[in-house]
């Protein structure tokens, strides 16, 4: 496959993730190898970095009223959590959204590049381009940049017309269709609470409501996984987001503290 | 203007590109092929010359393939059109994987007709001689289409089309007697307006009908030779009853 670099024109380009690993990369409008003795080692190290940067909690489903996409919002560096407001559904176009998963500039960079593809799609053909379509876009051009240490772990979500249509893409360039999917470091725990309330026809409030306490779940156990959880909608017209909640407030929400007498605290104590 | 039809990449004072106006030329001169647009099919008809008898003439088809729910026709140079036809095909596959979707009518004639203006506008080559007639169904919505291109690199829609030797006689007659038909009607339209510049009989012309549901059917002679006769028989019904009025007033 011919390598796109069209979107990468007018940027100045580093072959690696990761901000701070030292190096004086010369960065000219194509991809060059950065200066060192051991490249392997360093694509190896580069690469580590990289791993636990997919320290999230993302997940789509399809049921009867169309897709439903949710997820935190906390970015993590190692055990160092760099923000907690960080938007991990991006709105691909008015009809389709996909989530971030892995590295948070791969993930922004290539689904607005999608985007530009999409609007293109639509000009040139006089309708809109398919979730099918989209999602395979993507697909190939990760495919074109497998092993060059791309990160990217996402959802392309979208109602078009043969109805709702959920995708998942990763930077190893495989692409699975399906009606549940969950990617990120918490997703273990989310598949959980997912797989067990998940029900075709659930309305849109209990949709949302189970999307939303599968987020919640996954961040209470998962430490690179919190902040807000933001559940949205995709219908026929088009995506709404219904909510943005703080994990914190939702633990509270749904487990309320229950205030104990002082004689059972004492007990407690001198049994344990 | 013997000076600006050499090279393809120059305009001539008045604004012609000379090698694509003889590109038309070229296709004025080759076989008639006309298209009809129905409301449940379409069809295409080609003027065919008679076949030498040791000649295989399954190998000479002129209405041919490009995927599953399109096919074309063409006027013009036959080699030129197989090179065309192949590329438009392998573009068509390779649609089907990049996007998951068979191409619409409407793309493929784009592609087409990108094609040909590609080559009206680079050094060391020479237009397409061929302008096709492109047929199919559009995969979402199911309606027929039709749509013609020329060596220009210009495409359009049309409800009717004829291109190839004597393409205005047929063009006059389709604009006279079109009307919106469906099934056999659209056959006989496109078999009667071809005849008006083919000698008459299933030797001459090749059929062709694009349904939503079969694809491509190509017409046998016999089938042929049947509509022709009905059609014969039907002018002279019509001249008949033109010479004697009727008698029963």
């Amino acid at each position: 496959m011919k390598l796109d670099t069209s979107g990468l024109e007018s940027f100045s380009t580093l072959t690696a993730p990761g901000d701070d690993v030292a190096g004086e990369f010369s960065a000219p409008p194509s991809f060059q190898l950065p200066n060192s003795n051991d490249f392997d080692g360093f694509v190896k190290e580069a690469i580590q970095m990289v791993k636990p940067a997919k320290g999230t909690t993302t997940l789509a489903f399809i049921f009867k009223h169309g897709v439903i996409v949710a997820a935190d919002s906390r970015a993590s560096m190692g055990g160092y959590i760099s923000s907690q407001s960080v938007k991990k559904i991006i709105e691909i176009n008015p009809y389709m959204l996909g989530t971030m998963a892995g590295g948070a500039a791969d993930c922004q960079f290539w689904h607005r590049n999608l985007g530009i593809k999409c609007r293109l799609h639509e000009l040139a053909n006089k309708r809109r381009i398919s979730v099918t379509g989209a999602s395979k876009l993507l697909a190939n051009i990760l495919y074109s940049y497998r092993g060059m240490g791309l990160s990217v772990g996402t959802m392309i979500a979208g109602w078009d017309e043969t109805g709702p249509g959920l995708y998942y893409v990763d930077s190893e360039g495989g692409r699975l269709k399906g009606n549940r999917f969950s990617v990120g470091s918490g997703s273990p725990y989310a598949y959980g609470v997912l797989d067990s309330g998940y029900r075709y026809d659930l309305s849109v409030e209990e949709a949302v409501e189970l999307g939303r306490r599968a987020i919640y779940h996954a961040t209470f156990r998962d430490g690179a996984s919190g902040g807000v959880v933001s559940v949205y909608h995709v219908g026929p017209e088009g995506w709404k987001k219904w909510t943005g909640d703080d994990v914190g407030d939702l633990h509270y929400q749904y487990f309320p503290v229950v205030p104990s007498t002082v004689e059972q605290e004492m007990a407690e104590a001198t049994g344990a | 203007m013997a000076r600006y039809d050499r090279a393809i990449t120059v305009f001539s004072p008045d604004g012609h590109l000379f090698q694509v106006e003889y590109a038309l030329e070229a296709v004025r001169k080759g076989n008639a092929a006309v298209g009809v647009r129905g409301t449940d099919n379409v069809v295409l008809g080609v003027e065919k010359k008679s076949t030498a008898k040791l000649q295989d003439s399954r190998s000479v088809r002129k209405i041919v393939n490009l995927d599953n729910h399109i096919a074309l026709a063409c006027a013009g140079l036959k080699a030129d059109a197989r090179v065309l036809i192949n590329r438009a095909r392998v573009e068509c596959q390779s649609h089907r994987l990049t996007v998951e979707d068979p191409v619409t009518v409407e793309y493929i004639t784009r592609y087409i007709a990108g094609l040909q203006q590609k080559y009206t506008q680079s050094g060391g080559v020479r237009p397409f001689g061929l302008s096709t007639l492109i047929v199919g169904f559009d995969p979402y919505t199911g309606t027929p289409s039709l749509y013609q291109t020329d060596p220009s690199g210009t495409f359009s829609a049309w409800k009717a089309n004829a291109t190839g030797r004597n393409s205005n006689s047929i063009r006059e007659f389709l604009e006279k007697n079109y009307k919106e038909v469906s099934g056999q009607e659209t056959i006989k339209l496109a078999i009667r307006a071809l005849l008006e510049v083919v000698e008459s009989g299933g030797k001459n012309i090749e059929v062709a009908v694009m349904t939503k549901e079969e694809g491509l059917r190509q017409l046998e002679e016999a089938e042929i030779d049947a509509i022709v006769a009905e059609i014969e028989a039907e002018k002279a019904a019509a001249e008949a009853a033109k010479k004697a009025p009727p008698k029963e007033t």
